[in-house]
């Protein structure tokens, strides 16, 4: 098992811990970088998917995972990424700008959304998320003068000062770089002082309080931020499915996207990238199972059935979700033989009541 | 200029008076003790003073600042810090980051230099490090530095709880029962930190405590409370022996010795 | 005007009965167990086709195809809460939240893949017909006032319960202090199984209730996400609350479905829950805690 001597700050500090991180991630990265020329056009629209739900993953995982929040309404910032893509982009406006103004306009309704947040906990501020998913998608729906309401909104490819991404493989580096920026803005993140007051408010608000953090400017920022992030995976979500209607937005999507945190890991980055790749593949899963079952099992409601088995049973078995069990395979390795069960099991607790927290 | 004052403070909850028209004032450099027996509102006070919620009447004035109507996370910029009577850590953090996050008042980067990670923002963390480092140094934490906090003994963790408000460079400290779940020989080593804290650092201490060998040892003036008012001020000895401190504990006309000269420092 | 005014009263509280109804069920569930269900109304569902397998595949009597559904949905209250929440007790809030999810996914992917069942939609057969009554010039149908009228009974069904029975003053303690409850010789987890049980029961005579105006379908449950607001408004935590709640709603649903434009109907109740939220979080009858620090 390796292990670092430390005789210096910066190796604390730094992203990649050691040389072998450098190694494993260097390779990842060299293959994602000649995956379209190697896989077919499914897999390609499948990588596009999980792309995009990764950046959506990581705004959320921001929010909840490491300010401890709750957003059971994150579709409405996907849907207004989406929409505010879309309309820019009907009107002439390039993309180098349309993205950043459905980020920022995401991130305002999100500072918005952040607001009530400041007095609500727990199961009130999941449910004043769900009602602003569901008052977000009515709106759009009805003010069809300006998004079209149902009859929903086309896109054409990106263009980027000259040069189409209409082709599958120069979407998929956009996306590819944009994701990996993400990762890097929120890595940076939390190892700053920002990301430090944002995990200070998640386990104890009056201590963070006490320190000096401002719950009201951090809390916000947290929402803004994660909306932000949700509202640039919401314009690509658009240009990926090239049309967008209210419908795609509804509480059920919310849902999916916090299974992502869920099954990924909460608290961790990677968790957002594995949940994303996890939720995106799971149908085709279902789907190729889908031949081999009888007819009642194998209709609509299998999906629906298989996805609530998964979240329980991740939720039940491995609460620290698919980044966890990672953890778990790779130390087992690591320390072979020495692997102890129970090594990452944490203490017993008990029923706290949350009515005080 | 006064140090550290409060005057005529009180609050009350409902039909309760929690705190009644208590003043008092703390000089700068010294170690103040308020005492009382259970319930009778030192905690209380230390939260009126943390402005976790507003007093009824009366106000607090801190190096000539009233901090009435301040935002409460005003009260650990200015320079005060506290410890809580449970301990409230960040559970899910290591012992290092927990420290940091006590530096939270003295971070000097802007959020997108922060999500860039420009060389500022790395000096800046550096300079957070080196800063915790000492506390560390200070409290013997060097072996649960990278520890979830999680998982640690109780005497542990209060003294993490100690060195998270000693990382912000308070002018200020407030103890919470800084000795509460603590064996004889954790107290013990409690007492040479407060002396530390006092003669080397220069901090201030204002503390609540119950344990009267601690109170004896380190305190300079001691101040007794009981259901919400003030019953005496003075030196620890003076107070210890002041029969209406001695009534609040012990209740009616018991009489009762007064407590043993202060234990003299030893290993 | 005021006949209007009338008739969408009666029409509101009607639905909001409903409303009512399922509010109650996860008002007990999180008093008992500060769980929030939000598979309250996927049980109603089921509770609805088990009913509707009762009338009408076994041509069972309407009341006693109601006592069939709420035993044993009541029966299947219990086993979730042994199989599926115990084994998570002591998991943070949000997680157990994210399992009543997932146990209503599970629910809805059932129900379609029972033959029988499936994703078709069904009526429920009832012995209120499509009758209309008039009382001094105002109409009311005669299902609106059935509806209003047995969840009536049955609230105070359950008041009599909690205030005389054993097993509901027992339930009453569990949910104030399980420490205490247990230090009195209750035994807390066979409690909290059957305040799951009773929570389904409930659920399931809303889902009854309900069936004649939403049609028995695998997604009818979703309406039971109207209770949260209808909770939230009478105070999350209170009984009376839940009830006071999901009436209020169901009335502001039947006004602005009349007096505003089109789609304020469906957004009524969240916007109704937003403004309590921002003004007034304890809603009603909830009472505001602090944490002592």
């Amino acid at each position: 098992m390796r292990f670092v001597f430390k005789t210096n700050y910066d190796q604390d500090i730094r992203l990649f811990k050691h040389s072998g991180q450098v190694f494993w991630y260097g390779l990842l990265i060299a293959a994602l970088l000649v995956a379209p020329s190697l896989v077919d056009e499914y897999v390609m629209s499948q990588l596009h998917f999980i792309l995009i739900y990764s950046i959506v993953g990581l705004g959320l995982m921001l929010l909840v995972g490491f300010t401890g929040q709750i957003s059971l309404g994150h579709a409405a910032f996907l849907a207004i990424g989406a929409y505010t893509e879309a309309l820019l982009q009907a009107r002439g406006v390039p993309f180098v700008i349309s993205l950043p103004c459905a980020a920022l306009f995401s991130a305002m309704l999100g500072f918005i959304l952040g607001l009530p947040a400041l007095r609500l906990k727990g199961i009130y501020l999941a449910i004043a998320t769900l009602a602003f998913n569901v008052i977000v998608e009515e709106v759009i729906t009805r003010w069809e003068s300006l998004t079209g309401g149902n009859t929903g909104q086309h896109l054409k490819p990106i263009v980027i000062f000259g040069y189409s991404l209409a082709s599958d493989a120069a979407f998929y580096y956009l996306c590819l770089a944009l994701t990996i920026l993400s990762i890097l803005a929120m890595m940076n993140l939390l190892r700053s002082p920002t990301g430090r007051a944002f995990v200070a408010i998640r386990d104890s608000e009056i201590s963070a309080s006490c320190m000096g953090v401002n719950l009201a400017k951090y809390k916000t920022l947290s929402f803004a931020i994660s909306a932000a992030l949700t509202g640039i995976g919401g314009a690509l979500y658009a240009h990926k499915v090239t049309f967008i209607s209210p419908e795609q937005f509804t509480l059920l999507q919310s849902i999916e996207l916090v299974t992502i945190v869920i099954l990924g890991g909460v608290g961790s980055l990677h968790g957002a990238v594995l949940g994303a790749a996890f939720l995106i593949v799971l149908p085709q899963l279902i789907s190729i199972a889908k031949d081999y079952l009888p007819g009642n099992v194998a209709g609509s409601g299998l999906q629906a059935v298989v996805f609530g088995v998964v979240l329980i049973g991740f939720i039940v078995f491995e609460p620290l979700g698919l980044y966890g069990r990672w953890l778990k395979v790779r130390t087992w390795f690591e320390l072979f033989p020495f692997y102890r069960k129970g090594m990452f099991r944490r203490q017993k607790s008990y029923m706290k009541s949350e009515r005080l927290r | 200029m006064s140090f550290f004052r409060v005057e005529k403070l009180g609050i009350r909850f409902g039909g309760v008076v929690a705190v009644d028209d208590v003043s008092f004032e703390v000089k700068r450099g010294e170690v103040y003790t308020i005492i009382g027996p259970n319930g009778a509102g030192k905690t209380t006070i230390f939260n009126l003073i943390g402005l976790i919620y507003p007093a009824s009447s009366g106000r607090i004035v801190f190096e000539d600042q009233d901090l009435t109507g301040l935002a409460q996370h005003r009260v650990a910029e200015l320079g005060i810090a506290r410890t809580f009577q449970n301990i409230e850590l960040f559970e899910h953090a290591t012992v290092l980051q927990n420290l940091l996050i006590g530096r939270h008042r003295h971070r000097s980067t802007s959020l997108w230099e922060e999500m860039l990670f420009t060389g500022s923002v790395r000096r800046a963390e550096i300079a957070q490090r080196e800063a915790v480092e000492k506390v560390i140094d200070l409290l013997d934490l060097a072996h649960y530095r990278d520890s979830r906090v999680a998982g640690l003994p109780y005497g542990v963790r209060k003294v993490i709880e100690l060195g998270r408000a000693l990382a912000s460079e308070p002018r200020l400290l407030l103890l919470d029962e800084p000795s509460s779940g603590l064996n004889p020989e954790e107290t013990d080593e409690m007492a040479f930190w407060i002396e530390d804290i006092k003669k080397g650092l220069g901090v201030t201490v204002l503390m609540v405590e119950h344990d009267m060998n601690l109170v004896s040892r380190v305190s300079d003036r001691v101040l007794a409370l009981s259901e919400g008012r003030v019953i005496a001020e003075g030196t620890p000895a003076e107070v210890q022996s002041h029969p209406a401190v001695i009534e609040a504990y012990l209740g009616g006309a018991a009489v009762s010795p007064p407590l043993s000269p202060p234990l003299s420092a030893s290993s | 005007m005021l006949n209007q005014l009338l008739q969408l009263t009666v029409a509101g509280v009607a639905q909001g009965c409903v409303y009512a109804l399922v509010a109650l069920g996860f008002v007990l569930i999180y008093k008992a167990t500060e769980t929030v269900n939000f598979a309250q109304g996927d049980l109603m569902m089921l509770g609805a086709f088990f009913a509707l397998t009762a009338s009408v595949t076994l041509g069972w009597p309407y009341w006693l195809t109601i006592l069939f559904a709420v035993a044993v949905m009541a029966v299947v209250g219990m086993l979730l809460e042994k199989i599926v929440l115990r084994p998570v007790l002591g998991q943070p809030a949000f997680t157990v939240v994210m399992i009543t999810i997932g146990v209503g996914y599970v629910l809805r992917g059932v129900v379609t893949m029972i033959p029988g069942w499936g994703s078709d939609t069904y009526t429920l057969p009832t012995p209120f017909s499509e009758g209309v009554v008039k009382v001094g010039g105002i109409i009311f149908a005669v299902q609106q006032l059935a509806v209003i009228g047995m969840t009536t009974a049955l609230c105070l069904v359950l008041y009599v319960f909690f205030r005389y029975a054993k097993l509901g003053v027992a339930m009453q303690a569990t949910s104030q202090n399980q420490l205490a409850a247990a230090y009195m010789g209750i035994p807390v987890r066979r409690v909290n199984m059957l305040v799951w049980g009773l929570s389904a029961g409930v659920a399931t005579f809303a889902g009854i209730l309900l069936a004649p105006v939403t049609f028995v379908h695998s997604n009818m449950g979703f309406i039971g996400l109207k209770a949260f607001p209808a909770a939230v408004v009478g105070g999350f935590g209170s009984v009376p609350g839940a009830i006071v709640g999901g009436l209020i709603i169901g009335i502001v649903e039947a006004l602005s479905g009349f007096y505003l434009p089109e789609g304020f109907k469906d957004v009524a109740a969240y916007v109704v829950v937003l403004v309590v939220l921002l003004i007034k979080p304890s809603g009603i009858f909830g009472e505001t805690a602090r944490k002592k620090v």
